[in-house]
């Protein structure tokens, strides 16, 4: 792979940088990364992941842009209102920069497609918006042994997490959140409230992520759980072990199989 | 007793465990994931007592995208 004039100009930036290079550009060039959800979390992390340069953006997502979206979802405008988020996010991206192959998919996550869908991906990045497919994302990406980086936000508060059990002592989703919630306990993903900057705290921290594991470098997430509270404006790192037990990860699994839950959004914070 | 919540030292009375903490905190259990000392408590054994000195970190069960 040789980059143009043009594309060394463009990645000359990162480049500079002894930690990325012209051999990690490259790796960026060539990883293959697939967002869940073209909404919050997946706006920001697919705009910076594709000014970085990433070869490959995979982008599923089962809804059409609403007014409501646009408070926090970038990657969609006034413009796209109505249309499938997963073409209007091809749309944006593609202005950021055409080197990056986007494959968007308008097509909801189940048992039935998650393995295939996923299985040519290096990288996972869940921007989801339900526990359901929290679970189904950590559990495919488990067993098709995929880094999964996992962001979410709620109210003023976001979460991210890198997920790569398979690669060493780290844990899955499922060490810290052994089942979903009950669903009857939380409220619908259209009553939960957001502070739109959040989703854009949270994405870009998850693309950051992505790269650094991309590029093998640096201290990633595996194994700790970043939790940032906008109203205190304060960043709190919580080590989370592998659990010796883990239905999903451990020596002697229970969940061998994919699982539909019942899909249930945000919890309250209280 | 003084044990840390959060990173937060906090005094509870003696015997206190950790379903009552959450309920001090007003939060509900199965809305939350706790660490207790760096080792994920499971949910049956939110009853057994706290001790001086304990580190727990309550982590809110997050999901919104």
């Amino acid at each position: 792979m040789t980059f143009t004039n043009a594309q060394l100009e463009r990645y000359s930036r990162h480049i500079l940088l002894p930690e990325v290079g012209g051999i990690g550009q490259k790796k960026i060039a060539k990883a293959k990364v697939f967002l869940v959800g073209a909404g919050g979390l997946g706006s920001p992390a697919a705009l910076y992941l594709a000014a970085a340069g990433v070869g490959t953006l995979g982008i599923i997502d089962n809804d059409v842009v609403d007014l409501s979206n646009l408070q926090r979802q970038i990657l969609h405008s006034t413009q796209t209102l109505n249309q499938p988020k997963a073409e209007s996010a091809r749309t944006t991206v593609s202005r950021v920069n055409p080197d990056v192959q986007v494959i968007p998919y308008q097509d909801k996550l189940t048992s039935q497609n998650i393995m295939q869908l996923i299985e040519g991906y290096d990288y996972i990045l869940d921007g989801s918006d339900n526990f359901a497919t929290r679970f189904l994302v950590n559990d495919a990406a488990f067993f098709l042994k995929k880094t999964l980086i996992s962001g979410s936000i709620f109210r003023f508060e976001g979460q991210v997490t890198v997920l790569k059990p398979t690669i060493g002592p780290y844990p899955c989703y499922r060490c810290l959140y052994p089942e979903p919630p009950p669903p009857g306990l939380v409220p619908s993903c259209q009553e939960a409230g957001v502070l739109g900057i959040l989703a854009g705290t949270i994405g870009v921290l998850q693309a950051a992520e992505a790269l650094k594991e991309i590029l093998g470098i640096g201290n990633t997430l595996g194994g700790r759980l970043l939790i940032y509270d906008a109203l205190e404006a304060s960043f709190r790192t919580v080590r989370v072990p592998k659990v010796a037990n883990c239905a999903l990860c451990g020596p002697n699994p229970t969940i061998t199989e994919l699982i539909d839950y019942e899909v249930s959004c945000s919890l309250p914070l209280h | 007793m003084r044990i840390e919540v959060n990173g937060v030292e906090q005094d509870l009375s003696p015997g206190t465990n950790l379903t009552g903490l959450l309920s001090q905190l007003n939060l509900t259990p199965e809305r939350v994931a706790i660490e207790l000392n760096m080792e994920v408590v499971d949910r049956k054994q939110f009853d057994s007592a706290l001790k001086e000195g304990d580190k727990v970190e309550i982590i809110h069960f997050v999901g919104g995208g």
